[in-house]
């Protein structure tokens, strides 16, 4: 019983991380039906330049994590202005395959910068004893990302549902030229989207730094299986992506030390994708959202 | 300019638009044929490199250029044959009887993935089948037994009739093959099989009430692009002499992909362009290292970067590929003095949304 | 020859044909019209399956095709165009055509793959067929422009030639002359006869234009609202006072 608790927490914990880089996936979605294949390797990013100034040049780590955060939504900004804003009207396909040519282009600039090698940092919490319950232990690594995607999400509810902002962010996503006739800037919530996603995706890098040790290609599997969990979600919810988030984590890790034991096979490297093609195969609209055929 | 007066039926199915067109594969044919005596080992290893890819750019091409139907799991089914080839040589079967049979295992596979295809629409699909290659990738790496996992898999050397080949022996044989294949390829595209592609790529609703069975006509493309990318997977292994299931990551599907890309959606010839391209990028890279000062020129992950730059310069600035470009040329030159920077403009098409709210 | 039998289809709440009765005679020009809304192109959705019935049936040749696949309605003999046009655009008019050929092809992926001399016998044989319904629409200077090259009066032309080239013994027309100018829809209700007297074509029609109808169709039932309100003659149809409180409100 104290090992499920145990797993249940570092899932969850694990969950979150896949939480937020999928709510990245879903901000993109919703605001340019564009599916952004680099989230992963964006959050990448951001987890080797919050490596950079805590550890060679020595800053705060609440400083770092304000810098790297707001540095991040700056550069999803500009990626939309340079690269995503000429493929406007391309096929989603097309779009696609240039967030993947993007996602090449990240890791191996991230290798070049710094190198193949696995790095980490030392956070204020990272020497804190673990909690304990009884027999149960529990890391405060997994406890601080637990606690701060909570925080997050309920900022995020907060701004999408009380700024002025967040609700033309909404508007757009369900029509963008209905929004446009409102007098909705379009191309800035456009913009906008692509910060807050990078934005996200650079929490999850630091979230996930203490727990895994940031190398240029960890963004490539793990954007995958966050990719996975939006779409368990229904790829235009967000409580739906951070839910999926959840559930692929929890079924990684249960898998693991369940299934894999028994059968003598690495079942938990592939539980997440049999879950992902389950899910399309069984609900292809996901969750939370359904598709509607072309009207004739 | 050239106009082709059609003064018979057939003539309009023909393969060749006509004589001149004719003419020029036929040189292009003899030259590659005649290639092996003038040129070294080096250029011809790299030929019969384009040549593997060509077939397995061929199998993708008809998905996604002319089906309509996205697959980054490509390289699941390279492997699938890479393997299923080798494990049956190494029991003694003949090649050729295990490289059709690695073929029929691979189409079937790709139709049980079709099927769970028929539900699902552009990203979805790819995604699915993104899932189902990595599944396909941690069963073969696994799977030590059978596979050997990572410690790898030697494939037996080729042999033909107790004759076992030579590389220029080799590279007769890939031309042979690919050559077969893009000959097929060519008549199933004239025949209703390729047009009921083509309808099922261009509309789905247009192409059912033209009597097409999506379902049938999806397994179908993926059956035979699941075929003739294992088939290319038997071949890569003869070249590779051991199989090891990295070769088979989703950055080779991802590489497949950008071959069709990059080579010019929607066209045969594409797929030639494509295969020289992916085949001489890396060692276009290792020339332009040597001309890079040292800083530069020796960091890790150069072609990656060129990789994925490439792809999404050619994304922007011309979605029809190398092949679209040379049409172009081909046009501005036929048309000399007429040719106008708008001839060609491409309509962009907007994105018909899909979702309810 | 055609019937269809108590048909609804609800979406949601809304029921947008409600149980809606009616048959086309063998070489009939039927039209459905009504007001906007009022659940016309529905029932031509249902008629080619691309929509799920909810209740009723539909028999056409004296089997019941009310929950056939929709790729069997092609087969079975009843072709149709879109209000939109649904033509493959990248293709030229001639490949468009062909492959309208695809459900009366009698080779297979194996003969298509060599190109068996059968194969290119059914080729030459599909490509003299189409040239008779391309000189009957005269669309011969059009043959090998690609579609989005071309006018929209013109793309409206090779859309029903395509569904022509399928052999229908029922033809579907989703609004017809939307989209034309008058001249344009002068010529279309000429076409339409020839079709139907010609190749012997029975003609199921939407329209909205008043003209058309009257011009070309044998029988008329008025929809508004999912209900049918009228069924006759064109003549009998304009002057029916529940058919004009529909169009003009009460």
């Amino acid at each position: 019983m104290d090992t499920f608790f145990q797993l249940l927490l570092s899932g969850i914990a694990q969950g979150c991380v896949y939480g937020l880089v999928a709510i990245g996936f879903v901000l993109i979605y919703k605001a340019t039906e564009m599916v952004n294949f680099a989230q992963g390797d964006i959050m990448m990013l951001g987890a080797f330049i919050t490596i950079t100034l805590i550890n060679h040049l020595n800053w705060n780590y609440f400083l770092a994590v304000v810098t790297v955060i707001g540095a991040m939504g700056l550069f999803g900004l500009t990626l939309e202005r340079v690269l995503l804003r000429r493929m406007i009207g391309e096929s989603p396909f097309a779009v696609l395959m240039a967030t993947i040519g993007l996602g090449f282009v990240l890791r191996s600039v991230a290798g070049m910068i710094w190198g193949h090698d696995s790095q980490s940092i030392l956070t204020p919490y990272t020497n804190i004893p673990p909690l304990r319950f009884g027999e149960v232990v529990f890391p405060v690594a997994d406890v601080v990302v637990v606690g701060a995607t909570v925080v997050l999400c309920g900022l995020t509810f907060l701004f999408f549902r009380y700024t002025r902002f967040g609700v033309a962010m909404q508007a757009t996503s369900q029509n963008q030229l209905a929004a446009s006739y409102v007098g909705i800037s379009v191309k800035r919530v456009v913009g906008v989207s692509w910060a807050l996603a990078a934005a996200f995706a650079a929490i999850a890098g630091i979230l996930l730094l203490p727990l895994k040790s940031a190398y240029p290609h960890v963004g490539l599997v793990l954007g995958i299986k966050a990719f996975a969990a939006a779409i368990v979600g229904g790829f235009g919810s967000l409580p739906g992506a951070m839910i999926g988030g959840l559930a692929i984590g929890l079924v990684e890790i249960f898998t693991k030390y369940w299934i894999d034991d028994i059968v003598q096979f690495s079942v938990s490297e592939t539980s997440v994708y049999i879950l992902l093609l389950l899910m399309l195969i069984v609900r292809p609209s996901g969750i939370f959202t359904s598709m509607q055929r072309k009207k004739v | 300019m050239r106009f082709v007066l059609k003064t018979d039926y057939h003539r309009d199915s023909g393969l060749f638009r006509d004589r001149v067109q004719f003419s020029w594969y036929a040189a292009l044919f003899i030259f590659v044929l005649c290639l092996p005596i003038v040129s070294g080992t080096y250029v011809e290893s790299q030929l019969t490199t384009v040549f593997m890819w060509s077939i397995a750019g061929a199998g993708l091409m008809i998905l996604v250029g002319y089906t309509g139907l996205i697959s980054l799991g490509h390289a699941a089914f390279l492997s699938v044959g890479a393997y299923t080839h080798a494990i049956m040589l190494d029991l003694g079967v003949p090649m050729f009887v295990s490289i059709p049979l690695a073929m029929v295992l691979c189409s079937a596979l790709g139709v049980v993935v079709s099927i769970a295809a028929l539900r699902m629409t552009g990203i979805y699909l790819a995604i699915a089948t993104l899932a189902f290659a990595m599944i396909v990738e941690k069963i073969v790496k696994n799977w030590s037994a059978v596979t050997g996992g990572n410690a790898g898999f030697k494939v037996a050397p080729p042999e033909l009739f107790g004759w076992e080949l030579d590389s220029t022996a080799y590279y007769y044989f890939c031309l042979l093959v690919l050559t077969v294949v893009m000959l097929c390829v060519s008549n199933l595209l004239r025949a209703p099989t390729g047009r009921a592609f083509i309808a099922v790529r261009d509309s789905e609703i247009s192409a059912q009430a033209m009597g097409i069975n999506l379902l049938k006509t999806k397994a179908l493309a993926f059956a035979v692009s699941a075929a003739l990318t294992g088939l290319a997977g038997t071949l890569l292994g003869y070249q590779w002499h051991y199989l090891f299931p990295d070769s088979f990551s989703m950055l080779t599907s991802i590489q497949l992909l950008m071959l069709v890309i990059i080579g010019g959606l929607g066209s045969m010839s594409g797929v030639v362009f494509g295969a020289i391209f992916i085949t001489l990028l890396p060692d276009g890279i290792a020339t332009v290292r040597e001309w890079l000062p040292d800083s530069i020129g020796n960091l890790p992950g150069l072609e990656p970067l060129t990789f994925g730059f490439l792809l999404i310069l050619v994304l922007i600035f011309e979605p029809l590929g190398i092949n679209g470009r040379w049409q172009k040329m081909r046009l501005f030159f036929s048309q000399f003095p007429l040719y106008r920077n708008k001839t060609l403009k491409r309509q962009k098409s907007f994105l018909r949304t899909e979702r309810v709210h | 020859m055609f019937e269809v039998v108590r048909l609804s289809k609800h979406f949601g709440g809304v029921t947008a044909v409600n149980e809606v009765s009616f048959s086309v005679n063998e070489g009939e020009i039927f039209s459905i019209m009504g007001p906007n809304g009022a659940g016309k192109t529905t029932v031509l959705n249902l008629v080619s399956r691309f929509y799920d019935v909810d209740e009723g049936t539909i028999q056409f040749a004296g089997e019941d095709i009310t929950h056939a696949p929709p790729h069997e309605i092609a087969r079975r003999g009843i072709a149709r165009t879109f209000q939109n046009i649904e033509l493959f655009e990248r293709e030229t008019v001639l490949q468009n055509l062909l492959i309208a050929q695809y459900i009366h092809r009698k080779t297979n992926i194996f003969s298509d793959l060599l190109f068996l001399p059968r194969v290119r016998r059914q080729e030459a044989q599909s490509r003299r067929f189409l040239e008779d319904i391309i000189d009957l629409l005269q669309l011969q200077r059009y043959r090998e422009q690609q579609i989005h090259s071309l006018p929209f009066g013109v793309r409206k032309l090779v859309e029903l030639a395509r569904a022509l080239c399928l052999k229908p013994k029922l033809l579907l027309l989703d609004e017809p002359s939307s989209g034309l100018n008058p001249e344009e829809t002068e010529d279309l209700s000429f076409w339409i006869e020839d079709i139907n007297k010609e190749l012997g074509v029975t003609i199921l029609m939407v329209e909205h234009d008043m003209n058309l109808i009257g011009q070309v169709s044998n029988r008329v039932l008025v929809l508004a609202s999912g209900q049918p309100i009228a069924l006759g003659t064109p003549v009998e149809v304009k002057d029916h006072p529940d058919v004009i409180s529909a169009y003009l409100g009460t």
